[in-house]
């Protein structure tokens, strides 16, 4: 596990966070042998979501005693904290990952606080010192993805307007969606990006709906954040649109319009927690990271990838894997003309603010 | 009007068989056993039937349906920790059941369950907001009570449309429930969402205060006890008192109880919005003592299930009870089939799939054994097969 | 917010071009559901579990076209599976006693389950679709082009309809399947086996609920996950008495439904972008609102089968 870059993780939450790492573990465990349980939403293999945490799951399978169980499709109410209940009663699992945003408030909260000597880490939750200590929440800045994707986009669009299917105006996204039209306005100042929100996670239909839309606007690349992008990748490659994908590596599904995409890389993630656990200490309680850290990965750029677009994206890339990449730059105004950055400004990936992103910027029709 | 003494589990079964006249006490209970121990001993049957042929298909994939037998049981029924699982999936259900049950007795079919939970629990969230710094014995009942309110509203429509307009319910409470839950994600993400709430949109949280807690000695929320109170207040509403009696009536044949005077619009809007209020409860329960606010996952799916309850239930509120408990144990043991077997979750949809027909196919049987024939045990005068007479 | 400058070069036009559009494309599973159902219903029978008819269909006409490479091979089995599913249906309902919308119930457990279970490994691989048919060929634009897309299956259903309408009317077997319906003892009286007629109005209802599935995993939206029917089974089923068992009614239900659905996403594309929730409730609405005003408390069942009515 040589490859882990542990030691490049952002710490964020300060100093005490980094304390509570060197605690040692109160359970005693025999060395290594560990049963770590996957809670997912949605069914494991959904081209998407789910998928790109499964991955993650079945990375771990191979490492010497480790026990992985999963539970897919568990609602976010009571059944997920009897889920939990159930890894830690009759598999014994000590360290539990519930992967879906809806989870971790209330549920791994009350868990957490049920079960001290189990760890609890959760996807894309916020948490602060006042939570539990054996719980914690990791994720990663997407949106670094989403800023290439929208590099590679604006080499490829010739109607300079681009599409983006959306399902909640929550932060995350609305940080993917700035990422990708911010990303291709630093090739081309000119382009617009037209967001359509279909309010669902997974919606089939109305991700095709939105796709068409898009089209028929005008919009000739399109990317999304749905859980499983596999309908809008596809729809927009029928449709003769360029597609960027999201979650997971859709390039099958698009051929030669695919051009590339932003994916999760959990394996790492969850692999480093792992090795935490097996060495007797928890795991961070707030761990972030983007392409640098290798939380994020981009898919493999298709054919119709410009060499000029190889290079833009490959440059830009390079200063991401240096770190501290800001898309947000002042000055910078946001669709409704009011200030999010002065000249000067910059928000790094890391930046605590862009957690509550609660804005469009210019340049994306939409509202959040 | 006719005093109604035999516990019926179903409109039809009154027309089945009926009391001779007058027998003693003692037959009367040994007629009573009989008509029992048939409604238990058939589904029953055809729960091990069903479970005989799910059988095929888990050898068919090579696995071990006893392994199976073990793992439902040691998930769903066999140790307190699975027993409260069972019971806490059946609470909502429950509630959910009754909202197709209620309004099954003037012969509705009522499918929109779902929006009034979502609704209810919407409502429970912003009743919170005003109450804040009240009592909590004042408060929780006033939160319940928005709840109840808005499903009653919202489905008790249904059931005036129906009565004074005409309306399919059925169509008109699937329309409604898409509705309602459009109109809840609307308000969570615009109007009501607390600004707090980032990447899951929800309301205000209801205040520590107003959280409804476990039952004593168990992990399970007070929707379980409330929800079997509204069980059995549901079957006294039914089976023993006047206006449950009419519903039955009107239920069986509308053009009759107009004839006989009974207000049939009245009847079918106030059994339709008691239904639409022990929804909304469910969603009460799902605010109050689970999440402390409104939120997306309130659209759970209890609503469709709820709607299979009924069925198997055969519309008997009492019936709920058990019917619930069984497809919560289900539900319970689904995680530890996926975890010990590797079968995906889908094969517990299966499973209750190839269950539920086998009850559902079961019912051609009442009636057809002897031994269960109250006629039989009442009484030799009255034997078995005398031609059903009907009552009123 | 950017509502001045309209998405695209059409403006306004958008809107209702994806409303046609959206129409032709959404409305086929509708439609082929709820003539489904409309067969059924009319021989006497509720077969509410259409929606787990469909969502086998849609999976078994995923699997059959990934394996055999034939998207019209994927509909064969697709219409296959649904009938069987339609007879079993039909088979279980020939039991005195046994409540058929219950048992519709428990089979769209039953159906949703086996294609979740089955399924599985059809998710990732992709599957040649439905060929279409370009109708917009005279139009330079591409949004024309795009709305007039019409998949076979579409033009398959939209002639069932009219076709359906006339051989209630004037067949036989139309007026067999009616006389079921509307009394069972008239049936009897003329000879017919009512629970046969029913079996087999059942297992065909079953076999269109299937063709409609294979339309959602082989053309729009063209593919295979477990999302994908999202209740559209359950609403056409719902949709066949807002069209009063009238298979013509049930075509436009079915288009009306399809393009009320295309206005939320059309609608945000051109700036309309509060309160999408509302606008994609509008299918609902719309029908909701039409029902009541075309329901009446003197007719109230007018159109309906009599033996539903019980």
């Amino acid at each position: 596990m040589a490859d882990l870059p542990l030691s490049r993780r952002h710490l964020l939450g300060g100093a005490a966070v980094l304390g509570l790492s060197a605690l040692p573990l109160v359970r005693a465990r025999a060395a290594g042998n560990l049963t770590v349980g996957f809670i997912y939403v949605g069914p494991k293999d959904d081209y998407g979501y789910n998928q790109a945490h499964a991955k993650g799951a079945a990375a771990l399978k191979a490492l010497p005693g480790i026990q992985v169980v999963e539970e897919e499709n568990v609602r976010e109410t009571t059944d997920v904290q009897k889920t939990m209940e159930s890894m830690i009663n009759l598999d014994s699992a000590g360290l539990i990952f519930p992967t879906s945003f809806g989870y971790f408030d209330p549920h791994v909260l009350i868990e957490a606080k049920k079960n001290p000597k189990v760890q609890f880490r959760h996807c894309g939750g916020l948490w602060t010192e006042s939570n539990p200590k054996n719980a914690g929440s990791y994720f990663g800045y997407i949106a670094q993805g989403q800023y290439l994707n929208g590099i590679v986009a604006a080499h490829a669009s010739r109607s300079k307007k681009l599409g983006f299917v959306a399902a909640k105006p929550i932060p995350q996204v609305l940080n993917n969606v700035n990422g990708f039209l911010l990303g291709a306005r630093s090739v081309d100042p000119a382009i617009t990006l037209q967001v359509i929100f279909t309010g669902e996670w997974s919606l089939a239909v109305k991700e095709a709906e939105a796709t068409n839309a898009l089209i028929d606007g005008g919009a000739d690349v399109i990317t999304c954040h749905v859980d499983s992008p596999k309908v809008v990748v596809e729809t927009a490659a029928r449709r003769g649109a360029f597609a960027c994908g999201y979650h997971a590596d859709q390039s099958a599904l698009a051929k030669d319009k695919y051009l590339t995409g932003a994916e999760w890389n959990w394996a790492s993630i969850y692999k480093g927690f792992v090795a935490d656990m097996q060495a007797g200490r928890a795991p961070p309680n707030f761990l972030r990271g983007g392409l640098a850290d290798g939380f994020v990965k981009m898919s493999p750029y298709g054919p119709a990838v410009s060499e000029a677009a190889r290079r833009n994206a490959d440059a830009v890339k390079a200063e991401m894997m240096k770190g501290g990449f800001a898309i947000i730059r002042g000055p910078l105004k946001d669709n409704k003309g009011n200030e999010i950055a002065p000249a000067g400004r910059t928000y790094a990936e890391n930046a605590i603010e862009l957690e509550k992103t609660n804005y469009l910027v210019e340049g994306v029709k939409g509202s959040a | 009007m006719v005093a109604d003494t035999a516990p019926h589990t179903a409109p039809q079964a009154a027309s089945r068989g009926s009391e001779p006249a007058n027998p003693p006490a003692a037959l009367q209970v040994r007629a009573w056993l009989a008509r029992r121990s048939e409604a238990v001993a058939i589904p029953l049957a055809a729960v091990a039937a069903g479970f005989l042929l799910f059988s095929l298909f888990l050898l068919a994939l090579g696995k071990s349906p006893l392994g199976f037998l073990d793992i439902v049981w040691r998930g769903g029924f066999g140790s307190p920790f699975a027993l409260q699982n069972s019971l806490q999936r059946a609470a909502p259900l429950l509630f959910a059941a009754l909202c197709v049950a209620l309004p099954a007795r003037l012969g509705l079919v009522v499918i929109g369950g779902e929006g009034a939970i979502v609704l209810g629990g919407v409502a429970a969230a912003a009743a919170s907001q005003p109450l804040a710094g009240a009592p909590p014995l004042l408060a929780i009942p006033l939160m319940a009570l928005a709840a109840a309110a808005a499903g009653a509203v919202w489905i008790g429509a249904v059931g005036a449309l129906r009565a004074y307009r005409g309306v399919n319910e059925t169509i008109a409470s699937l329309l409604m429930s898409y509705i309602a839950i459009a109109l809840s994600n609307h308000l969570i993400e615009g109007l009501l969402r607390d600004p707090q709430s980032l990447n899951k949109p929800s309301t205000r949280p209801i205040g520590e205060a107003f959280a409804v807690g476990p039952m004593p000695g168990m992990d399970v929320h007070w929707g379980l006890g409330i929800g079997i109170l509204a069980c059995l207040a549901a079957y006294l509403l039914t089976e023993r008192t006047t206006i449950g009696f009419a519903a039955r009536i009107a239920g069986g044949n509308v053009r009759a109880a107009r004839i006989q005077g009974l207000p049939v619009g009245r009847l079918v809007t106030t059994f339709t919005a008691l239904g639409g209020a022990c929804a909304a409860l469910a969603g009460f329960f799902e605010v109050a003592a689970v999440h402390s606010n409104a939120n997306a996952s309130l659209v759970a799916g209890f609503g469709y299930t709820g709607i299979l309850v009924a069925f198997l239930a055969r519309q008997n509120p009492l019936a709920i009870l058990p019917v619930a408990f069984l497809l919560g144990g289900i539900e319970a043991s689904s995680g530890l089939i996926q975890r010990r077997m590797q079968l995906p979750d889908a094969t517990v949809l299966v499973l209750e799939g190839i269950l539920f027909l086998a009850v559902l196919l079961s019912e051609t049987l009442y009636g057809r054994f002897r031994v269960f024939s109250p006629h039989l045990w009442a009484g030799k005068r009255a034997a078995a097969g005398v031609p059903a007479t009907v009552q009123a | 917010m950017s509502g001045a400058e309209t998405g695209g070069d059409l403006g306004l036009w958008t809107v209702l071009l994806a409303v046609i559009g959206g129409a032709i494309r959404v409305s086929t599973p509708f439609l082929f559901v709820s003539l489904g159902e409309t067969i059924t219903e009319r021989s006497g029978r509720i077969n509410l579990g259409l929606e787990g008819t469909l969502v086998f269909g849609a999976m078994s006409a995923y699997a059959t076209a990934v394996v055999t490479g034939s998207p019209w091979a994927g509909v064969l089995v697709a219409g296959l599976a649904g009938g069987v599913f339609g007879l079993l249906h039909g088979t279980i309902c020939r039991f005195p006693g046994v409540n058929d919308v219950a048992v519709g119930i428990a089979l769209m457990l039953f159906g949703s389950g086996l294609a979740f279970f089955l399924g599985k490994p059809f998710i990732q691989p992709s599957a040649p679709p439905l060929p279409a048919i370009p109708f917009g060929f005279w139009s330079d634009l591409p949004q024309v082009q795009a709305a007039l897309r019409v998949n076979v299956l579409f033009l398959a259903g939209a002639a069932l309809a009219p076709f359906l309408w006339w051989a209630f009317r004037n067949t036989k077997a139309g007026l067999v399947v009616r006389v079921a319906g509307d009394s069972a003892d008239a049936a009897r009286a003329m000879g017919y086996d009512v629970d046969r007629v029913r079996l087999y109005a059942t297992g065909l209802g079953g076999v269109l609920a299937g063709v409609g599935g294979a339309y959602l995993s082989l053309y729009y939206p063209g593919s295979w996950n477990e999302g994908i029917s999202s209740g559209q089974g359950l609403m056409a089923v719902a949709l066949v008495i807002f069209a009063r068992w009238n298979p013509l009614a049930c075509f436009g239900a079915a288009l009306l439904f399809g393009g009320a659905g295309a206005l939320g996403p059309a609608l945000q594309s051109v700036g309309v972008t509060q309160g999408y929730y509302l606008f994609y409730a509008a299918p609902y609405v719309l029908t909701l609102i039409l029902l009541v005003a075309t329901s009446s408390p003197d007719r109230a069942l007018a159109g309906a089968p009599g033996e539903l009515a019980k």
